[in-house]
């Protein structure tokens, strides 16, 4: 398969678009209305509203304290946990939709958390920084330094960010644990989808984000 | 009342035990009788009426009843939540979060507090006269049980015309209650705040409870809890539970941060066992002010109460079948350095809620004032309880208070 070229964002409306950021409302595109949806690592919530105000039933996980209050302040029903940690305690078939936002590369164990994800939710959505950009291969390559962008700001010794890897590994990490790709986008550096139908290898050199629509497969 | 008469050789008293008596039988707060039409049906068995809940209210009750909130006290504490107690002399005991420009503003809410059945501060409980024998109930008084104070609240809050609560809010022995209310009445609550409790009273706390009984007990006055009879009270072995308990409230960090090893009024070590250090000193004072406002045989009872406590175990095991299908928005909070309510037992509810489907916040603060944080000045509590019921409002239909 090949990533998806055209993206609908049709279907927000302009103060929708203006108000949020494209990867949540490229994400927002890809659930379904009237599903249950489990955010994980919601930060500040605001893809949890974008989603309850279509009409989306959203809880939401977060790490920081600060970012629950924002939450719980705008009526949104979060807990305060760890991705690593607590995705054991939620029951099968919990939600339609477990989604995983910029945070599966601030894991320990990316695999099961991502195994987690697929028991948890019938589907799941994956977003995260594409390790394979060329500009972080450039800074690697010519700078010689851990690779630093306005989207990746850390330096190595203070980042969150311990398990970095590239488009073309989340998708024989998803191989691997047998889970089926339903969409795959790859964005540019404003969140925007990149709308041409390209190789593998293009998406892992220009994308700075992969944004995966996961289900699982025909061994589980 | 004759049964109670002073007895000036207690050293601790302070208080004389007339004016106690009177607020257990006349309190100075509200008041709510029940007749012997409408008996309270205890988990025991036994029907108990008539009976009487004392109760204090702030704020008005809004056109369409929509703005109610109930708080449930802990273990210790009464229905004066925001108002000077009418025994001690003191502050309410929750005015950090109920009162003008705090999370429960009486300009927004119509809040109300009762005293638990089995109290002492004016509801029908162990110190009160049991009109059978015209004599103070004492250990005659049925056992009670958490669902058995959420059942008397509910005739309270049917007695004030109320259908629906909009929150009902309580830590410790209060979360108990509250977690109970929406176990027992799903459609009554809208919104329930639940801060450091449980769903069950864990085996360490059981024990510590037990220790304290056992104070109460050894103390010769208690008398197999008729010393009402003989106008006295085991002072001191009530006052040996409440050190014990207060330990329990606290964090090593807090207690080592108020009173380090510091000596208490002197440089030296009398080389006696007199309270030589802050510490100690600091228990005594709060071992003997408890006892001038509460009554040993109600604390025997309220510990049992607490013991007693299973929200799982009343449903075959599965503490998400209690919830099942719940509307109820839930908030539930947790201190970091609260041992006798870890925050392991908020996860667990929590895990609960979320396995049923519930609406559900959760946060951990993080403070180094134990168990206890829950009634102090903790600004990050008073910024999540805020904003939960701020959004629940909201969701209620709620009008925001003048002036924010």
């Amino acid at each position: 398969m090949s990533l998806q070229g055209v993206l609908p964002l049709n279907g927000f409306s302009g103060g929708e678009r203006l108000a949020y950021r494209p990867d949540h409302l490229l994400v927002a595109s890809m659930v379904e209305r009237g599903s249950k949806v489990l955010d994980i690592g919601c930060g500040d919530g605001d893809l949890l509203q974008l989603l309850e105000s279509r009409g989306i039933d959203g809880r939401g996980i977060e790490l920081s304290r600060e970012g629950v209050n924002h939450c719980v302040a705008k009526g949104l029903a979060v807990v305060q946990g760890d991705a690593d940690t607590d995705l054991v305690d939620y029951p099968d078939d919990a939600f339609d939709y477990v989604i995983l936002s910029q945070t599966l590369q601030a894991t320990r164990r990316p695999k099961a958390v991502l195994e987690n994800l697929l028991r948890i939710g019938r589907r799941a959505i994956v977003t995260f920084p594409n390790f394979g950009f060329w500009r972080l291969r450039l800074q690697l390559l010519v700078g010689g330094h851990m690779p630093r962008t306005d989207n990746l700001p850390f330096t190595w010794y203070d980042t969150p960010n311990i398990h970095f890897c590239t488009i073309k590994d989340f998708v024989q990490l998803c191989d691997e644990i047998g889970v089926k790709m339903e969409r795959a986008v790859a964005l540019d550096s404003y969140g925007r989808p990149l709308r041409v139908a390209m190789p593998w290898w293009f998406w892992n050199m220009f994308g700075e984000q992969g944004v995966f629509l996961l289900t699982r497969g025909e061994r589980r | 009342m004759t049964g109670l008469t002073p007895k000036p050789t207690s050293a601790l008293r302070t208080v004389a035990p007339e004016e106690r008596s009177h607020e257990v039988d006349h309190p100075s707060s509200l008041v709510a009788q029940f007749d012997a039409t409408r008996p309270l049906k205890l988990d025991c068995g036994i029907d108990l009426a008539p009976f009487q809940i004392a109760y204090q209210t702030y704020g008005e009750l809004n056109a369409d009843k929509s703005n109610a909130v109930l708080i449930c006290h802990a273990l210790t504490g009464d229905q004066h939540v925001a108002n000077r107690h009418p025994v001690t002399g003191k502050p309410g005991w929750w005015e950090t979060l109920v009162g003008p420009g705090r999370p429960l503003d009486p300009a927004r809410y119509f809040i109300i507090c009762s005293n638990v059945i089995g109290g002492c501060m004016g509801s029908t409980g162990p110190a009160s006269l049991n009109p059978a024998t015209g004599k103070v109930w004492g250990l005659d008084f049925p056992i009670i049980t958490i669902p058995d104070m959420v059942r008397a609240q509910a005739m309270l809050i049917d007695h004030l015309g109320i259908d629906t609560l909009f929150a009902v809010v309580g830590g410790s022995m209060g979360g108990m209650q509250a977690l109970q209310w929406t176990v027992a009445y799903p459609q009554r609550v809208f919104a329930n705040l639940a801060i450091a409790c449980a769903t069950r009273h864990s085996a360490q706390n059981i024990a510590f409870h037990e220790l304290g009984r056992q104070a109460v007990m050894a103390d010769p006055e208690w008398d197999h809890g008729r010393y009402a009879d003989k106008g006295t009270h085991p002072h001191r072995g009530l006052a040996v539970a409440r050190m014990a308990a207060h330990i329990t409230y606290l964090s090593d960090a807090a207690l080592h941060r108020k009173f380090g090893r510091r000596m208490q009024d002197r440089d030296l070590p009398t080389f006696s066992f007199d309270a030589d250090f802050q510490v100690e000193s600091y228990l005594r004072y709060q071992g003997s002010s408890f006892v001038e406002r509460f009554d040993a045989n109600s604390y025997l009872y309220l510990t049992r109460a607490m013991d007693y406590f299973d929200i799982a175990a009343d449903h075959d095991g599965a503490l998400a079948a209690a919830f099942r299908g719940i509307k109820t928005r839930f908030c539930v909070v947790s201190f970091t350095s609260d041992w006798l309510f870890p925050t392991s037992e908020s996860r667990a509810l929590v895990h609960a809620l979320n396995a049923s489907s519930a609406r559900v916040s959760f946060a951990e603060i993080e403070t180094d004032k134990g168990h206890d944080a829950f009634l102090l000045d903790v600004p990050e509590f008073f910024d999540i309880a805020s904003a939960f019921l701020d959004s629940a409002g909201k969701a209620r239909g709620l009008k925001a208070p003048k002036g924010s």
